[in-house]
This record gives C-alpha cells, structure tokens and sequence, in this order.
C-alpha cells in the first residue's frame, strides 16, 4: 500500500457517495434519459483510450488502442446526442417542433 | 499528473456531477445532459493537449481515425434511429463503453513487467477486464434481444445458474491466478474471452420486459469497469466520473426495478424461466373464442362515452402510431369526452419511453397521468382503450401467483366498463404470458395495425 493508492482510493469512496446522493429523486419519467445520459459519462474512458493509443508503437498496442478509441468515442459521441434527442422531446410543443426541423 | 492536469479534470468531474443532478429534474434535465458533455470536452480536449509532446506517428494516426470513425457511428446512431429504439442504442453505447475499459485494462496489463506492481496496476486492471467484457457482451445480447434479433422470452436451460455461477469463479480464479503469472499475455486473452462468454450467459435467461434494467444494471458495471481502469492509470478523470455512473447506476438499477414491483434478485436469477413450466400446463388456451368488433362499431361506442382511459404500449410504438393517437383523443376531446392517457412505468421498453413518444406527438402534458394517480379511475371509465399494451394491463400480475409477471403493478383496465384493445392479433406480450383479459366477455378486439386503426376509428368518431 502507498500513500497514492490511498489517495486514489479515497477519491473512488467519496465519488461512491455523490452518486449516490446526486440522483436520490428522480421522477419515472427521466428514467431512461438518466440512465442514458450516464451512460454517456461513462464514455471518460476515452482519456484512458488516448493515452494508450497516443503512444502506441507495438502492433498489439496500436490495434487495442484504435479500437478503443472507436468504441470510446462512439459510447461518448453517441450517448450525449441520444440524450438530447430523447430531452428535446420534453419541452413545450415549440422547441418540439425545433428538434424535429434540426433532424 | 501536472497541477493544470489535475485542476481540468476537477472542474470535468464538477461539471459530470451538475450534470447528473440537473439530469434528474425534467426542468433541468436537457441543460444537465449539456454541462456533462461540456465536461467531457474538457477532459478529452485537454488529455490531447497534455499528450501534444508523446504522440508517435501510429499513435496520431489511430487516435484521428478512431475519433472520427467513432463520432460518426454515434452520431449516426443517435440521430437516424428513430424513438422506439433507443433502449437497444442505450446498449450499445452501453457495450462500446464496457469494451474501451476492457481494453484499456488489458493494454495495461501487458505492459506489465514488475510484479510489484501487481497490486496497485494489475488487480484494478484485471477488474476491468472482467467488468467490460461482461458490460460489453451482456449489452449486445440486451441490444439482441430488444432489437428481436433473438426471442425476447427468457432462454434457459438446466442447471444455467449452476454454469454461470462457476462461470464467474473460474473468473474469478484466473483472475488472481494472472496477478501471479509472470508473462500473463494468454492468461489475459482467456480472462477476456470468458468474461464475454459469462456477460452473453448472464442476460440470455433474463425475460424481455425486464431487460432494461439490466440494461442499467450494465451501465453500473461499465462505470466501475471504468473506474477500475482509472486506478490502474491512475488518472483521477477515469475514477471519478466512472464511480459516479457506477453509484448512480446502480441506485437507478433499484429504482427501475421498484417500477416494475419486482426485486433485482428475482429478475437476475431467473424466476421467469423457473415458473415458465406452471404457466406452460395452461396452454391451449388459443381457442378460446374472443369478441371482435368493427372500427365502425368501437368508434360509436368512443364518440358516446362520457369518458375514456388510453392505454398507450409498445405497439403503438412499433406501428408509429402517436399522431394518429393524439388526432384520435383530439376530436374525442372536441366532442366533450374526457380523455386521458394512462402510463405505466414501463410502458414501452424503458421507463419513461412512453412519455418520450407522446410528447413527440404533442400529446398535452397534463393528460399524461401515471399509474398510481389513474388506477382509481378506471372504474369510472367508460371505456379503456389498450393501444398495443398487453403485459402491463393483464391481470395475471394481481390474481395468478404461478405467472411469471405476478407482483407486476398493473393497470387496471379489467375495472373498466368496456375495455377495448387494440392489437394485431391474441398473441402474448414481451413476457410471453397469456392475458385472460383479451377473453373476457367486456372486452372487444379490433384487430389490425394500431396506426391505421386508430386512423380508422377517428373518421368514425368525427362522423359519429
């Protein structure tokens, strides 16, 4: 044990916490653009695919590492635009009408 | 990390956890989804900066493909598919996600050489790897089975929680058995493999209708999954935000299944497919004679009635009919019947799906009303009308305890005068349960395709 994994590991508990905490009242209705829109945050992992790809010089490293990238950025890209897709729906008729002309 | 490092990725993490809680208000929730990705850019744009002086050339050349190939299926999957299947995309967004942390983890795991570092680098990366490949795997069954590429019904087989149980220990075994091998390249690679094969074993069994909180429950693991991946590269980004999901996850895990007056545990492990056998020896009721009417009949009876429950499902969704719904409630409402929509908490695929299609059909925000404020006034209904809902309606979930929907909350279109249903044929739900209701003697069938149906019965009614 050293001194930074407790740092680290202390960082993991308290964020444990604020999940927790931070969606403790949701109404049915946003169930599925939460679960969605976490779903998007979860797609950080890119960080972790960039720095593996960013130096990669092996030929395993640079196959992990693109498909990472492309799996990654699809879980981000893809979850932050299927969110607001499904929010858009939840306004008032007008900015209804809005997100279907954008599409 | 540098200081400015460490300060970006705070101010990420801050702006991830705002979102989240904007996320869970519906005032808020379309500005929270937006600060979360303003989060996200932050992260990502500076982790490109903080790399500016490490990149080789592969390494360019895959981190520009890989975005770009990448942002173009996302944006292309979010943006083409259309309302009715965002539960499955929600997978396999899900899936990409769990994979990137697999493979980041296994990336780092090879690279390992000292053996002193097995604990702080290699137990949080072996993790990972186990983790995503279930997330990975288990999402795209769950895409699967909502897109009906498989049969939405459970699949079982003997002795199933016995092979997934020492499924996951032999997980398990190799696992800690990889932190003490010195080149652990194949070791690695099984880890992986079986980690897909328990993800697909895990959600095979799990029925249809309770797929989307698995679905949740996945995206727990992905954020753990990531989580894990931030201990091993120690990189506070990856930590935070992926315990966020993995906590939130999880409670919203509990919440859904709540919805469905189910308990986690009963839809894991497989109470559907225990039960199937009960339900199996009252088969054959297919023959039972079912009252029929005529679009011409059913809409006199709509245009008459003092007032009158809709029951939108997931058929109405499947035949894209909520504008023809709403025309249908707005020239009943022209005509004083008082109209108004009963939701069920999972009406759809996904709780809140529902909702989702209606206001994308305009349908009034107020004449939405949720299960526990409606179920009172059915009784008072004159009719109920059951547009391409069966699971969520059949009273199978109050009275039979062998059914493996029973404990379901339902709706309680049996309290209605007369229930009408709307449906293409007496074929069962998602759950694959039979509805006794469609062979009651109050209720009427108009068969055919929900949109020109209800097409068909709003000439009716604006004639009537």
């Amino acid at each position: 044990m050293n001194v930074q994994l407790v740092v680290l590991f202390t960082y993991f508990v308290l964020a444990l916490f604020i999940g927790f905490e931070v969606i403790s009242k949701v109404p049915t209705i946003l169930h599925t653009p939460l679960m969605s829109g976490s779903n998007a945050i979860h797609g950080v992992i890119l960080v972790g695919a960039l720095l593996l790809a960013a130096s990669a010089q092996a030929p395993t490293e640079v196959v992990l590492g693109f498909v990472a990238v492309v799996l990654a950025t699809t879980n981000v890209v893809g979850g932050f635009v299927v969110t607001d897709r499904m929010l858009a729906m939840f306004k008032g008729p007008r900015s209804g009408e809005e997100a279907r002309r954008e599409e | 990390m540098t200081i400015m490092t460490s300060l970006v990725y705070l101010l990420a993490a801050i702006l991830f956890i705002l979102g989240l809680k904007f996320l869970s208000s519906p005032r808020s929730a379309r500005r929270g989804n937006w600060i979360a990705a303003v989060g996200m850019i932050l992260a990502v744009g500076w982790t490109v900066v903080m790399l500016r002086g490490s990149f080789t050339l592969a390494g360019i050349i895959i981190c520009l493909m890989g975005i770009v190939i990448g942002g173009v299926i996302g944006v292309i999957g979010a943006r083409l598919l259309k309302m009715t299947a965002v539960p499955q995309m929600v997978a396999l967004f899900n899936g990409a996600g769990g994979g990137a942390a697999a493979l980041v983890a296994m990336a780092e795991l090879l690279k390992l050489t000292d053996r002193h570092l097995a604990f702080p680098i290699g137990f949080p990366s072996v993790f990972a790897v186990a983790i995503g490949g279930i997330s990975f795997a288990g999402s795209l069954i769950a895409f699967a089975k909502l897109q009906a590429l498989i049969p939405g019904t459970p699949i079982t087989y003997p002795g199933q929680q016995v092979v997934n149980g020492l499924l996951g220990l032999v997980i398990l075994a190799l696992a800690f058995f990889l932190l003490a091998m010195t080149s652990p390249a194949v070791g690695i690679i099984g880890l992986l493999a079986l980690a897909l094969v328990l993800g697909v074993t895990f959600v095979l069994p799990i029925g249809g209708a309770d797929t989307p909180v698995v679905i949740s429950l996945l995206n727990a693991l992905t954020g753990l999954a990531v989580a894990a991946s931030g201990f091993a590269l120690n990189n506070f980004a990856l930590i935070m935000a992926g315990t966020l999901v993995g906590a939130s996850g999880t409670l919203l895990t509990r919440l859904m299944s709540n919805a469905l007056g189910r308990s986690l545990g009963k839809i894991l492990f497989g109470a559907f497919g225990q039960v199937r056998a009960s339900t199996g020896a009252g088969a054959g009721v297919d023959t039972r004679p079912v009252r029929s009417g005529s679009a011409d009949d059913i809409g006199t009876m709509l245009a008459y009635a003092r007032s009158v429950i809709i029951v939108p499902g997931y058929g109405l969704a499947v035949a894209q009919g909520q504008h023809a719904l709403r025309e249908l409630a707005d020239v009943l409402g022209k005509r004083g019947v008082e109209v108004s929509y009963a939701i069920h908490p999972v009406a759809g695929r996904m709780p809140g799906h529902m909702n989702v299609l209606l206001a994308e059909a305009n349908v009034p925000y107020e004449q939405l009303k949720e299960m526990d404020e409606i179920n009172s006034q059915f009784k008072q209904a004159d009719v109920a009308l059951v547009v391409g809902a069966n699971d969520v309606v059949n009273p199978a979930a109050r009275n039979s305890p062998g059914s493996p929907i029973y404990g379901m909350p339902i709706l309680n279109v049996d309290q209605a005068r007369t229930a009408v249903f709307l449906k293409r044929s007496t074929r069962p739900g998602f759950a694959g349960v039979e509805n006794d209701l469609l062979y009651d003697p109050r209720t009427i069938i108009l068969f055919g395709d929900a949109r020109e149906s209800l097409t068909r019965l709003a000439i009716v009614v604006k004639a009537a």
